[in-house]
């Protein structure tokens, strides 16, 4: 077990080292002089090699690299500013250190994701065992129906609905909004009550729809059959033995899912106006804020392959067969 | 003469599916003696799994019709409440699939597997369950049973994962053991050693065994009676030596004659019964096996198209062994007289 996640953490440095290199070369080949940018209106030639140099962009590209990574493991020094480990660098607009930036901005991202998740994991998956062993049965067939228009209906319009009704009209969820936890506990959760429905509403669906296909087909296996020719009552057999086979879907989905999430729920995070993580991208791109984009892929990347080792992790968990 | 163990009497079973109703077994009967071997054979599709799998009641009852009678030792299993059969599975019936492989939960160490069945019905305590698996475990040929317990099926190999199963069949002593063709997702080597445990655990045991083969070779080795199945129905059922000696069924003769045997030249083509079986959402009239018996009595009127052939027992040629045939040239007037295993009203 120690062996095996040691080895997918090997795995998981290699990926995010290539998604590193790929991203700061990706910011050579974009359109923008990101000095150009960041000299704004009136810019005199001295002012753009200043900054140039500021920026350390009058190094040849292999050698900007070099700093970059340097700068990742050992800091580096900006002009007369010295930015220490890890440095993503300086943003073009406010000239705040990047990873100040994302590390401000993550725990509003940590809170939506985490909170929605608890919620349309536990939902969806109850709703679509239940489902699953009512096959058949009007619970079964409302249910389905209820999550097909769950899972068609987008975060933006729901949302909309949900906050004219639930907040302004009948006042029975508080106004959205992002209080740090370590703040006010209560406002926290209050704060985002809503998101968190309103996101986990559109996921429990996708999940109660995942639960009951792939419960179904884990009833039909053949062990599940050989414990019911044991002897089992219908609860051991479903809920000690069916539910692994059909749980592993519902984790491959999840480990994508979470690693999306946590690199910023875009669309919910601006339809409440929480400041997380996919806000920041938004308005990086908008601002061309190279700095900003490039440490917000990173951040993504890091939290989609640190979710992989986590789903592979849990695999190992549920089945043996996959410890090596 | 005792009651056997397991007294089958006109067994249907039919599957409601999107293509129509399913006849998979049609009027199936048969006894299994107290510690003896019943062997079935018949092509794929013939409906044995299915004959097996109704008697533990593990079919879907939403879609399953089931009539007829199979009476375990006193007790009806057709239509007994869940509860009865719960607790009869793995206790008193218990079975043993094709594939360990897939029939054995990934998830669980062999061991756990074992100590769940027999604490299920024996409210046994974890130690206690757990000493009586390793026992069950060395009992199957099952070297260092204690360590082996301890592992995972995929550890295993084909032939220790299908002795792990037997082991897990067996642990509460059954009165009845149905192993649906146990061998034959094993290698050659390895099916006759789970053949023989099987025999040797039959005599300690005292278990009667339910054996489901394709395989004519081993019916004539281990089992003591034999049920020839076709289309759902029960064709031909008598003791081995009988049976495989003196087969009365075209059907019968025709999947002995496909069998190589050693004294054959090494040249002499595999004869199959000629043609397939039929379909079971629309059988044959008359005797099924019509449309591929050589013996067959022609004409539309004739009755191998018409009436349903029943199993009946030729008194008079085998002493009352109970060897019976379902068809139409056994019941040729004052040969034969029908007798208590008819199969099947026509
Ligand atoms: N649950 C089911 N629903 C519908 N049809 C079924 C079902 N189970 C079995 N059948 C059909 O019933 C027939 C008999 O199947 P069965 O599995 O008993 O054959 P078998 O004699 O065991 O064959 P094999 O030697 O291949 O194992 C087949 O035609 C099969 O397709
Ligand atoms: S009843 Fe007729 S068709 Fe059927 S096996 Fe006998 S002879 Fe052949
Ligand atoms: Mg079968």
């Amino acid at each position: 077990m120690f062996r095996f996640l040691v080895q997918r953490l090997l795995g998981a440095a290699l990926i995010l080292f290539v998604v590193f290199t790929v991203t700061f070369f990706l910011f050579f080949a974009m359109p923008d002089d990101p000095a150009r940018l960041s000299c704004g209106k009136t810019c005199t030639p001295e002012t753009l090699a200043l900054i140039r140099r500021d920026l350390g962009l009058d190094a040849s590209v292999p050698m900007q690299y070099w700093h970059y990574i340097v700068g990742v493991f050992a800091g580096r020094d900006f002009g007369s500013s010295h930015c220490s480990a890890p440095c993503l660098g300086y943003s073009f607009v406010n000239h705040e250190p990047v990873l100040d930036t994302l590390l401000d901005r993550f725990p509003a991202t940590l809170s939506l994701a985490l909170g929605a998740s608890v919620i349309f994991l536990g939902g969806g998956i109850m709703i679509g065992m239940l489902a699953a062993l009512r096959r058949g049965t009007w619970l079964d067939k409302s249910t389905m129906a209820f999550s097909l228009i769950g899972a068609s209906v987008t975060i933006q319009f729901l949302g909309v609905i949900a906050r004219y009704v639930l907040v302004d009209e009948l006042r029975w969820l508080p106004k959205p909004e992002y209080l740090p936890f370590t703040d006010d506990p209560g406002g926290w959760t209050g704060g985002l009550l809503l998101p968190w429905l309103t996101l986990a509403c559109v996921q429990a669906a996708v999940y109660a729809r995942l639960t009951r296909a792939s419960m179904i087909d884990a009833l039909g296996e053949d062990h599940v059959r050989t414990v019911r020719a044991k002897g089992l009552t219908s609860r051991q057999v479903y809920f000690k033995h069916a539910w692994r086979g059909a749980i592993t879907p519902v984790v491959t989905v999840y480990g994508i899912e979470l690693g999306v999430l946590l690199g910023g729920a875009v669309v919910t995070e601006t339809t409440f106006n929480i400041p997380g993580i996919g806000k920041l991208a938004v308005n990086a791109v908008a601002n061309s804020d190279l700095p900003m984009i490039t440490g917000v892929v990173l951040i993504a990347a890091t939290a989609m392959v640190l979710a992989n080792v986590a789903v592979d992790a849990v695999y190992a968990v549920i089945d043996p067969r996959v410890r090596v | 003469m005792t009651p056997p163990l397991l007294a089958v009497r006109d067994l249907r079973v039919r599957f409601a599916t999107e293509g129509g109703v399913v006849k998979a077994v049609d009027g199936v009967s048969f006894d299994v003696e107290r510690g003896r071997t019943l062997g079935i054979v018949g092509e794929s599709g013939s409906g044995k799994s299915v004959t097996n799998l109704t008697l533990l009641g593990l079919h879907n009852p939403a879609r399953t019709t089931i009539e007829g009678s199979a009476v375990l030792d006193g007790t009806e299993l057709v239509g007994a409440p869940e509860r009865t059969l719960r607790d009869l599975r793995g206790q008193r019936v218990s079975m043993v699939f094709q594939d360990p492989l897939t029939a054995l939960s990934p998830y669980f160490t062999v061991g756990a597997q074992i100590v769940e069945t027999y604490r299920r019905h024996t409210g046994a305590g974890r130690r206690e369950a757990k000493a009586r698996a390793v026992e069950m475990l060395d009992r199957v040929g099952i070297p260092q049973p204690e360590r082996r317990a301890r592992e995972y099926p995929h550890q295993f190999s084909g032939g220790m994962r299908q002795r792990a199963m037997i082991a897990m069949a067996l642990v509460c002593d059954p009165d009845l053991l149905i192993a649906d063709e146990p061998t034959t997702a094993l290698d050659v080597t390895v099916q006759a050693q789970i053949l023989d445990l099987l025999a040797e655990l039959q005599e300690q045991l005292g278990t009667a065994i339910i054996l489901v083969t394709h395989d004519l070779g081993v019916v004539a080795d281990v089992a003591d009676d034999v049920l020839v199945m076709y289309a759902g129905r029960a064709v031909e059922f008598g003791p081995v030596a009988e049976v495989l000696d003196t087969p009365r069924h075209p059907y019968t003769r025709g999947l002995l004659a496909s069998v190589p045997r050693l004294s054959d030249a090494l040249d002499r083509p595999l004869q199959p019964v000629p043609g397939s079986p039929p379909s079971l959402l629309d059988p044959p009239s008359g005797c099924a096996f019509h449309p591929r018996c050589a013996h067959a009595v022609d004409g539309p009127e004739a009755p191998c198209r018409t009436v349903l052939p029943l199993l009946t027992r030729a008194q008079a040629a085998s002493g009352g062994s109970g060897h019976a045939a379902a068809c139409h040239l056994e019941a040729a007037p004052g040969t034969a007289a029908p007798t208590d295993l008819q199969g099947a009203t026509p």
